[in-house]
């Protein structure tokens, strides 16, 4: 087993009425890719956000239970939720690039943390872009538009976005549903490169995906978590009948 | 069944109804096109003879204007309207972007929407109304200022551009607040998600994504206050003479209607003179910020 880089216990989340997540808990190992799956609605998106506390700025929205990073309580008291989502960096379903330059977009993160010389600015661009793999197609035009990118680009130029400010977790939520195959098959890629360094939580709706490139699959269903396993056990050996027949495609 | 339904139709009313809305909306378009080009060549025809016979150099920046003496120089009330376009503009931008944000995205819809209505009240006033108030409230402040400088009181520059900050502003902001409430909030989602604060995220990502629509609230802002003649006539004192901020200034606008009624022969068509200046101006300016507009929009891909 390897470390344990965030853990969950008891959360419930509530969007006004709706019980969103049902005394979750799961443990998220560094180093490793943590696959999300479950119908849509289950809870999923959810659960990703209560990490970076993004569901912070729902109105009406009530969390308890907890949340540990390191050992860190990330719903304490003192916390610093500009220092826990640089720490834990995020990428959305569709490609969001701001109506920026390439560079404007991968500097956003550092300048906003401070960062201002413009050597260690460029360092960073070069550095993040690598990491994305999408240096060598954008390297000559970084102060063109972010948005003249293809869809799969901008994907990774929000990859790249997200790396620039050196955060050892990456969420990821549906980050290819919006891509072409080849595309898919870029980040899918990329996602495993990046596991070396970051401890990574993907959500997806794609069975085929999960089973490619992670190393744990946990199985929501209606806001509860069914099952959290090794990849492998999930797909040969399910546990759970309802686990089974999600992945046999028998609903959802 | 219906599935023998030819698709071949004999809709003639139909096809007359498509027609014949397709020529009213032609010959609206006509009509709109022919008024902005007569008005164009009217203006030119009955502001060049005057600007011809006093000489383009002397009429545009001769500085006295004095039509007992045939002297036609509008080169103090050129200077006059531009800096008082210009620091109304100046100041109403960044009040009218801070005041656009903030119904935008700092208030609840119960605070932000009566705000709005009042703000869009504020744009329809007429502009005499604006001008009684300064002349009331806004020229006696300026007193103080003007004997402090050892200056007769009386209307300034000063006044002027306080005017038209106040009658700007309703339309800066309320365009600005569109603008800013149709940037999507992916922007701000990204922005937050990268570890800024909310403010961060709102002046970093969602402003410069509404860049554009703010520039068109700044358009019409400039429109509205190089283009003003009443209230501005009623606090700036009127005389042509080099603009200074405490001392009475004579804007482009205020001199037309000021001289017209007592105005004839080589004066009035000095005044029609007027009126193409300020014409091309406002042409000028249109065009260059819808230039810089499409470049911005360029960029955006
Ligand atoms: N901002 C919100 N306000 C109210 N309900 C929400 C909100 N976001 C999600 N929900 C509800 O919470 C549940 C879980 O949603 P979500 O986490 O987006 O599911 P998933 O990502 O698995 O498709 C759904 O029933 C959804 O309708
Ligand atoms: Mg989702």
């Amino acid at each position: 087993m390897s470390e344990i880089k965030i853990h969950t216990k008891n959360l419930d989340l509530y969007y006004g009425d709706v019980y969103a997540l049902k005394k979750v808990g799961m443990d998220i190992y560094r180093h490793n890719v943590t696959a999300l799956i479950g119908p849509s609605g289950c809870g999923k998106s959810t659960y990703l956000k209560t990490l970076n506390r993004m569901n912070d700025t729902v109105a009406g929205v009530k969390i308890t239970g907890d949340v540990f990073l390191d050992g860190e309580d990330v719903y304490g008291k003192g916390v610093d939720v500009t220092i826990l989502r640089k720490k834990i960096g995020m990428v959305f379903q569709s490609p969001n690039p701001f109506p920026m330059s390439i560079y404007d977009n991968v500097t956003y993160g550092p300048r906003m943390h401070g960062v201002k010389k413009r050597i260690v600015l460029d360092e960073i661009v070069e550095k993040s872009l690598q990491d994305a793999a999408i240096w060598d197609e954008v390297k000559d035009r970084l102060k063109k538009p972010a948005l003249s990118l293809s869809g799969g680009q901008q994907q990774r130029l929000c990859i790249a976005r997200a790396l620039a400010t050196q955060p050892e977790v990456l969420l990821m939520d549906e980050p290819t549903s919006a891509l072409d195959p080849i595309s898919t098959t870029k980040i899918e890629e990329l996602v495993s490169q990046l596991k070396r360094k970051y401890s990574i939580v993907i959500v997806t709706h794609n069975m085929q995906q999960a089973a490619r490139i992670s190393d744990y699959t946990a199985f929501f269903l209606l806001g509860e978590l069914i099952e959290n396993k090794k990849t492998q056990a999930i797909f040969s050996a399910p546990k759970d009948s309802r686990t089974e027949d999600y992945i046999t495609g028998r609903f959802g | 069944m219906t599935d023998n339904i030819s698709i071949i139709g004999s809709n003639k009313s139909k096809n007359a109804v498509e027609k014949s809305m397709n020529i009213i909306f032609f010959v609206c378009g006509l009509a709109a096109v022919v008024c902005v080009i007569c008005m164009t060549v009217y203006m030119i025809i009955s502001g060049w003879p005057a600007i011809a016979k006093i000489g383009v150099f002397r009429f545009l920046f001769g500085q006295v204007w004095s039509p007992e003496n045939s002297e036609f120089g509008i080169f103090p009330m050129i200077l006059a309207s531009f800096i008082a376009t210009f620091s109304a503009i100046f100041l109403a931008l960044p009040v009218g972007v801070l005041v656009a944000v903030f119904l935008a995205k700092l208030t609840p819809k119960r605070v932000s929407a009566p705000f709005r209505t009042l703000i869009d009240l504020l744009a329809g006033i007429p502009s005499v109304v604006y001008g009684l108030l300064g002349a009331i409230l806004i020229v006696p402040l300026i007193f103080k200022l003007q004997t402090a400088a050892g200056l007769p009181q009386g209307g300034s520059l000063l006044a002027a551009v306080i005017i038209l900050v106040i009658m700007i502003l309703p339309t800066i902001i309320s365009v600005s607040e569109t603008a800013i409430r149709a940037v999507p909030k992916q922007y701000e989602d990204a922005s937050l998600a990268l570890g800024s604060t909310k403010l961060q995220s709102i002046f970093r990502a969602t402003v410069p994504a509404a860049k554009s629509g703010i520039v068109a609230g700044m358009v019409l802002g400039v429109g509205r206050a190089i283009g003003e003649a009443m209230a501005v006539m009623m606090v700036a004192g009127n005389a042509a003479i080099m603009p200074e901020f405490l001392k009475p200034v004579r804007l482009l606008t205020a001199s037309i209607p000021i001289e017209w009624a007592y105005s004839s022969g080589l004066h009035r068509e000095a005044l029609y003179g007027i009126g193409l200046v300020l014409f091309i101006f406002i042409m000028i300016i249109n065009i260059s910020l819808n230039t810089v507009l499409k470049k911005g929009g360029e960029l955006r891909g």
